[in-house]
This record gives C-alpha cells, structure tokens and sequence, in this order.
C-alpha cells in the first residue's frame, strides 16, 4: 500500500477493527478509513464495489471475512471480475485480489468451514491460488495485488498463527508455480494450504518406514503448474493428491483429470485422490476429524500405492 | 430625393421584415430560448429544480439530430435481427432516447456512465460510432468490444462508458465502485448508475445505495422506469412503484422521461447534488415502444393503443420536432431532410459493418488474462506454447 497509493482494502471490519483475523491490524489508522474501507455486510455489492473501481484504475483488495461469505458475491465474481476484460474487448482490466480464510477450523460449522476452490475453478479469467505458508503468503499476496488479474488468494483460518522468520527485502512469488517441498524418489505427492502439514507428517512416517515421497505444494490452483507435476509424475510414476477440497468436483477431481490427460504414459498406478468427505462439516470434534484427511489416511494411501 | 429613399425604404422594409420572420433564429446561434418542461418535478426530501430550461437553437437542432440518429438505428437493428444478423439479446431503447441525449447535454465525458443491456443508444451518446455499434451488433471485428461481447456489452472506456451489463442489477454496485474512485482520486466528476424498474427491486441496490449515503459518493442512480420489467407491469412487481421515493434516507425526484429538457435539467441538478451531498436517486418515466428484447412482441402485456397513443402525446423526437417548428428554426422539409440524411448515414454504416470480417479465430482466447505475473502457460514440457492462455 506504501508502494502503489492505488492499492485499497475492502472489507468487514477490515479497518479501525483491525480484520478478524487481524491480517489488516494497523492499516486504517496508517493509511485511513477511504484506503482501508469498513464495509457494511453486503458482500455482493462491495464485491461488485471493488469491481467498478477496479476498472477505473484502483487496485482493491476485497476481504470476504470467511470465503464462504463469498457465495454471495459470487455473481460479481463470476461475471463482472472474471469476464469483463474479455466482453469488452480488452479496454478494462480488474485489477482486485479477493482472499479470505477458508477451510475447516475448529469446530466452526457447517457454514463456516466451507472450501470454495472447487466452486470458483472453472469462471474464466480469474487465478486462484492458495498459500500455505507465512514466505509464501506475502510473496503471493505481493504478486496478486501487483497483477493484472482477478486472483482469489485462499487462506486459511488455522494457519494464521504459524511464525516463521522471512527475509525483510521485498520478494514477489510467481502466481503459477507450484513449491517442491521434500525432493523424492517413489511417489508425488500433491498438496496445497493446510494439507500441507498434515502431508508433512505423515513423510516424516513414512521416511522412518522407508519411502521417499516427494511433496509438490501446488500453491496455483487455476492454472495448474503442470511442468513441475509433470516432471515429477515423469521421475516417481505414482500420484497421491491431498487436498481440504470436497470430493465431488474439487480441486483434486480437474487436477487428476490434467494428469491422466497429460501423463497418462508415464504412471504405473492410478492416481489416488484423498479429499474432504462429500458432507457437511459437523460441528462434533471428533466427526470434524474425519471430514478432512489425516495422517495415518495419507500413510495407507502411500503404502498401498507403493506395492 | 428624400421622397425616393423613403420609397426604397418602404420597399425594402416589408423585404427584410418578411426576411426575419422566415428565419429569427439560425440553427447555429446560441441565443438562448427558455423551455418549459412538461410536467413539474416531483422531490423526495429535496426541493425540486424549476420547470423552466435554457437551450439555444443549436442544441434543439442536435437533440433532434441525436434522438433521430438513435431512433434509426434501434429500427436498423430490428430489422438486422429479423434478417438474422443480430442474433443472441438485442434490446432496443427506442421511445427512451431522451434520457440518454438529455443526459449528455448536462454532463461531461469525465463523468461516468454505467448502464445495463439496453446500451445501444446510451454508447451512442458517450460518443461511439454507428460503426462500432453495428460491427458489435453482428459479432464483427471492428465492433467495439471487438465482437465478443455482443449487444449487451458495449463499452468505451476513453470516454467513461462503463458498459453494458447482462445481470439485472449487477451494475448497480460497479456504479458505486466507479463513484468511490472518483472520490478517491478526487476529480470532481460524477457516476450515473442505470437501471430499470424491473432492477429497482433487486437487493444489491439497496446496499449499494446504503454505501453510498454512508461514504457521500458522487453517485446518481437513474431509475428509467418504462413501466414493465420484461413482461410484468411495474404494480405487479413493486408494492411501492414510486421508484424515486425508494431511497428513504436518500433524496429522489421524478421526471418525466419523454422530455429531454426535464432529463437535463435533472441530471444537471443532481450533478450539483451528488457532487455536494451525496447520491440521489432520479426516477424516469418513460416508455418503450418494442418489447423487452427482440424475442418479446410487446404486445401481450400491453394493449397497442397504449403504445400508439404514448407515441401520439409523448413521443421526445415529435417535442422537440414541435419546438422547432414553432420557433421557426427549421421548416417540416428541412427536418425530414435530416432524417434522410440520418437514415442513409445508418444504412452507410450497416453495409461497412457488414464488410467487416468476423474476429480471428486466435481471438478466442485474448482478453481472457493480462500477460504479466505468470500467466503464460506452456505445454506440460514447458516447450510447447499451449493456444490456451496467450
């Protein structure tokens, strides 16, 4: 924001509150109420807000304050941000960065842990990506908001808390290239967001049991970075994708289908896909841990695929 | 000798008397004439501006010029989409030109307008081509949105023409956006958001309204009411019709839509408004005389004699053909002339349209990203420049 004074921020509660989970603490008493906006709760028109700004040159970044409040917003998203570079020809570009937490917490409910990638993967026109960790999510930040195009940032609402020491100098991330996380030899596993640890866990099983997985942190969920998977899939010839996203028509589901139609030659098992159970999430502890994929799951899968 | 000039001067006299009353006024002097509108405004917790307008002869004779231009072209693309060069949506706006050319005259090309499907004519004033138009129309490359966006998505950004929506109401909150850059960036200049009856009772215009009173963003929200959303009568979809009353907390006025005098003088007033106090909503009472879209004959929802006999008393081009008249600033013969001449400058443009070749088929997939973070994707080798993402 120092940098661009066209960068604004749009959101519930993003100001003088300081965000809900303060990733906008500070901002409003910095840059003022007009550049770090409190917005009333209608997400469909501050969205749509963003959207006419943006085509006039401002830079906004809209907060939905979990994605899933995003589903009402989602005829701006898909329509005006999405589409409106193409239906006029090139004269306007949208310019906004929507991000917000999403994923299962704990023991939010059902409405608020909801994972919206598979939702928004197929609107033309916009990026989506997902940060994992606390390098990667200023580096992509920093690159959503420097690009031309609409991109959903996906965060995650129990990764806020993560510490880690980043380098002071500026850094930009690419928008489109997935993370090698753990180099490896038999197997790929691709992951993204809080999978990632989970996935982290289960190699650090797996190693002591004699496997080397090789971990992809995907991080661009639209559009795959399918030279590093490739390469990858070319080296290991298995596929394990791990994801938060729901079964049916998630993330995981278009991923598996990219593979198969591009790597088809070099994979001598099926990808398996483990994903979030097709069911809302119950508010229960211990059924919330069964929607999303654990640990001691990732370490079956592997183990079976590995025969 | 005095004798003989004061003869010639008597001859001379009725000469240059009869002179001056074929033609007071030309059509390009800027003498001003006072006009007054039709039926007084209406206000909603405002004072409503007087009925009494002031316009010179060369802006009479450009509105008709105008209104004429958009009411020939709107009947060229009938008759285009009946021959089936216009397929998909085409919404025609004839019987509402004057709130698009009353709605220039009292703006500048700074400030912004932003509308829904029904933009033809709208485009037209923010100063696109008769070209453009046509070449979007029938999905040409030298249509202003380059052939993909279609008769529901015209757009011309250097001159503030922010489109062309297809969602009913969705460009409500977009208006807002633009009227926040423009507080942002504090240029002084104002949006006109509009919309229709039928949009007059979606959600997002309430909050984005809520916004705008909350911030005093320079926005105006034009409600052109022609009285049917599609197929239902604006009483069979509105407990409270009065559009302009909706607002509650934010002022409104009602003018008559058909007189595109009233049209200036309110947008000129709420420019002076918005820009001091915040939005204010302008209600429009107009009419079409076509249906919805080309797809809806018109006629099932209305009777024909409501549509002729609003032709008959309000139609905006017959006003303002009237006025002329009566100020003698054109004979009937001059202002048909015009009208051939408007007529042929359409039919012009329709056959250039029509030469116009159809987008490259590699333009399937520009404009879909902007090059720059990372948004070149290559081929699973990375070698291989895959068509997709250009």
């Amino acid at each position: 924001m120092d940098r661009d004074p066209r960068v604004c921020v749009f959101g519930e509660d993003v100001g003088h509150y300081g965000g809900s989970y303060k990733v906008t603490k500070g901002l409003a008493e910095k840059y003022g109420d007009l550049r770090v906006l409190d917005t009333p709760i209608a997400e469909n028109s501050f969205t749509g807000m963003g959207v006419g700004a943006a085509m006039t040159g401002l830079r906004p970044v809209i907060e939905g304050m979990n994605m899933g409040f995003l589903l009402l917003a989602f005829n701006q998203i898909s329509d005006n941000c999405g589409m409106l570079h193409y239906t006029s020809g090139g004269q306007f570009t949208i310019p906004t960065v929507i991000r917000g937490p999403g994923g299962v917490g704990r023991q939010l409910g059902a409405e608020h842990s909801q994972r919206l990638e598979s939702y928004f993967q197929s609107i033309p026109g916009i990026q989506l990506v997902a940060c994992s960790t606390v390098y990667n999510a200023k580096g992509l930040m920093k690159a959503a908001i420097r690009s031309e195009n609409p991109v959903v940032l996906f965060e995650h609402v129990l990764l806020y808390n993560l510490k880690e020491r980043i380098p002071d100098e500026e850094y930009v991330l690419s928008l489109e290239e997935a993370e090698m996380v753990r180099p490896g030899e038999h197997i790929t596993i691709l992951t993204y967001s809080r999978m990632r640890y989970h996935v982290m866990q289960a190699a650090k099983t797996l190693v002591n049991k004699g496997y080397d997985p090789e971990v992809i942190d995907i991080r661009s969920l639209k559009p795959f970075d399918l030279y590093t998977i490739g390469n990858s899939v070319k080296k290991t010839h298995r596929v394990l994708i791990v994801e938060e996203c729901m079964r049916t028509g998630g993330i995981g589901a278009s991923l598996t289908a990219a593979i198969n139609e591009n790597f088809h030659d070099y994979l001598d098992a099926p990808i398996v896909c483990l994903s979030s159970q097709d069911v809302p999430t119950p508010y229960a502890g211990t059924l919330e841990e069964w929607t999303v994929v654990q640990p001691p799951q990732i370490v079956a899968a592997v183990e079976n695929l590995c025969q | 000798m005095a004798h003989l000039t004061r003869r010639t001067a008597d001859l001379l006299k009725p000469f240059s008397v009869a002179l001056s009353s074929m033609r007071l006024l030309t059509t390009t002097s800027t003498t001003p004439i006072t006009v007054e509108t039709s039926l007084p405004f209406t206000g909603h917790k405002i004072d409503p501006p007087s009925r009494s307008v002031e316009t010179t002869p060369q802006e009479l004779m450009t509105f008709f010029r105008d209104m004429a231009l958009m009411r020939r072209m709107e009947i060229a693309a009938d008759s285009l989409y009946k021959a089936k060069l216009i397929r998909g949506f085409c919404h025609l706006y004839d019987g509402q030109e004057a709130v698009a050319v009353g709605m220039e005259a009292a703006i500048t090309k700074k400030d912004c307008i932003i509308t829904a499907y029904r933009d033809h004519c709208i485009f037209l004033g923010r100063g696109g081509t008769l070209l453009e138009c046509f070449s979007e129309l029938m999905g040409r490359k030298d249509g202003c949105s380059k052939g993909k966006g279609g008769s529901m998505h015209f757009y011309k950004k250097d001159s503030g023409f922010y489109g062309g929506h297809g969602i009913v109401g969705a460009q409500i909150p977009l208006g807002c956006g633009l009227a926040f850059a423009q507080k942002y960036s504090k240029d002084e200049n104002v949006t006109f958001a509009l919309y229709g009856d039928g949009a007059a009772n979606q959600g997002q215009l309430f909050e984005a309204l809520n916004m705008a009173a909350l911030w005093d963003l320079p926005a105006i929200l034009v409600c052109e009411n022609n009285h049917y959303g599609m197929g239902t009568a604006e009483w069979r979809a509105a407990k409270s019709p009065a559009y302009y009353k909706r607002g509650d907390y934010v002022p409104g006025l009602k003018v008559d839509g058909m007189d595109v005098f009233a049209v200036k003088q309110a947008c000129k007033f709420s420019k002076e408004h918005a820009l001091k106090n915040g939005p204010i909503i302008l209600e429009m009472d107009t009419y079409r005389y076509h249906g919805h879209s080309m797809s809806d004959p018109g006629s099932t929802y209305r009777t024909r004699d409501e549509i002729s006999g609003v032709r008959q008393e309000r139609d905006p081009i017959e006003r303002i053909r009237k006025l002329v008249l009566s100020h003698d600033l054109a004979t009937e013969k001059e202002l048909k002339d015009i009208e051939k001449e408007v007529r042929k400058n359409v039919d012009e443009a329709i056959a250039q349209a029509k030469e116009s070749p159809m987008p490259e088929p590699s333009e399937l997939f520009t404009n879909v990203y902007v090059k720059g973070y990372g948004v070149e994707s290559f081929g699973a080798d990375r070698k291989e420049l895959r068509a997709v993402l250009p």
